[in-house]
């Protein structure tokens, strides 16, 4: 029994000669290598199997190689495969409501409190560059983070739209449940800030001062401008 | 920055977003691998080619649950390893069993090679080809797709420690199939 030990203890391998392949494919960190390198200095027995290594590796390399690259069917059934995935994958952003949903689950606390601070400020900053909307309710199209928010134009009044900052203690709920009192819903989001349009009617520049006013009020809103 | 000079990570990025164009250039980088990969552990061209379509298909769908903590080749292949595993349950035991003792008579039983070792290359390469599927992934995770300790551990998904402990049998056994073949190499 303590032969056997003994044999065993023998034959593990130790630490130093466990890293040698790790050190032939070149992927150990600059300590360990240092450690390999001046223990193959010292160890000729060590340099002999780090030699045998050497050349498994390069075998390991050549067989590899030699194994060809897979036919064109396999990128022709790949592209077959995405293009047969739901809509919502295909187009050129993530589904609303994911990006919404997304949205609010990535933002820490803090960092929606920090987003809300700069609402004015990003605000700003977002209405420059969705100041190119042309509004017409058939053709919108979400866009994406690094995108402008475009529609086609028919020259059918559009219905209200406004930029609305939520405040970071609002959930999904009291979301969806504001969006049902205004009969409204989010056409576009873009950072922190979302695109809502409300009904389907037009309304009169008072209606939609009054409106503004109206969604400024709300406990789980903290910005709400009209949209241009 | 355009598309082919992207880094993995924004390819996946723009993935996650539908970008068809970066999937094609991410598949262009890693296909090769993906396949030779794949084909190593199924040993089976056709299912290999299946298990490319699928790895990526994977990626299409998840890339917007990919979180950077590793690099994008070593989640490549760790998908690649689940899928190939998956699809080797499928086959038959007795399949399997067979084709491993072909490799392994093919390696250390065929006198022509044994005597003239006019290749020990050769040899070699068989008998990495005979390696058991345990011991074939992780030299070939280590010596071809050159990943750290670190990162075939989280391909495979054992402690580090196994990871060294495999290896090293893994090339105890491989010189066991090698001596069996007529070459000796003065290790162990």
């Amino acid at each position: 029994m303590m032969a056997l030990s003994k044999k065993m203890l023998e034959q593990e391998p130790g630490e130093i000669e466990m890293l040698l392949p790790w050190h032939a494919a070149g992927t150990l960190n600059a300590r360990d290598a240092r450690r390999v390198e001046e223990a193959l200095a010292r160890d000729p027995a060590l340099a002999k199997q780090y030699a045998v290594i050497r050349e498994e590796y390069a075998e390991t390399i050549g067989l590899n190689e030699s194994l060809g690259a897979p036919s064109v069917r396999a990128m022709q059934t790949l592209f077959a495969a995405i293009d047969a995935e739901p809509a919502q994958q295909v187009q050129a952003s993530p589904g609303l409501s994911s990006r919404i949903l997304g949205f609010f689950a990535s933002l820490s606390p803090r960092t929606l409190a920090w987003s809300a601070s700069l609402g004015a400020v990003a605000l700003v900053a977002q209405a420059s560059v969705i100041g190119v909307v042309l509004n017409q309710p058939s053709d919108f199209k979400v866009a994406s983070a690094d995108e402008p928010v475009t529609r086609s134009f028919t020259g059918q009044a559009p219905a209200p739209g406004a930029f609305v900052r939520f405040s970071p203690d609002a959930r999904i709920s009291d979301i969806n449940a504001l969006l049902q009192n205004y009969q409204a819903r989010i056409v576009g989001v873009r950072g922190s800030l979302f695109r809502v349009e409300f009904g389907e009617q037009p309304m009169s520049k008072e209606q939609v001062a009054s409106l503004m006013g109206k969604l400024q009020r709300e406990k789980i809103i903290n910005l709400a401008v009209e949209t241009p | 920055m355009s598309a082919t000079s992207a880094s993995d990570e924004v390819l996946i990025g723009r993935i996650a977003q539908g970008d068809r164009l970066a999937m094609q250039v991410l598949y262009g980088r890693h296909h090769v691998r993906v396949f030779r990969f794949g084909l190593r552990l199924v040993r089976d061209e056709q299912i290999a080619e299946d298990l490319i379509s699928e790895v990526f298909l994977d990626v299409w769908r998840q890339a917007g649950k990919f979180e950077g903590r590793s690099a994008v080749s070593t989640w490549l292949l760790a998908i690649t390893r689940f899928k190939a595993l998956s699809a080797l349950r499928r086959r038959k035991n007795a399949e399997l069993e067979d084709e491993a003792a072909q490799a392994i008579e093919d390696a250390s039983d065929d006198p022509e090679v044994a005597v003239t070792k006019k290749d020990t290359g050769e040899v070699l390469r068989k008998c990495l080809s005979a390696l058991s599927q345990e011991h074939r992934e992780i030299v070939d995770l280590v010596y071809y797709h050159e990943k750290s300790v670190e990162e075939v551990a989280e391909i495979v998904g054992i402690p580090e420690n196994t990871v060294k402990t495999r290896l090293f049998y893994a090339r105890k056994k491989l010189a066991e199939l090698l001596k069996a073949a007529g070459v000796e190499r003065g290790w162990p």
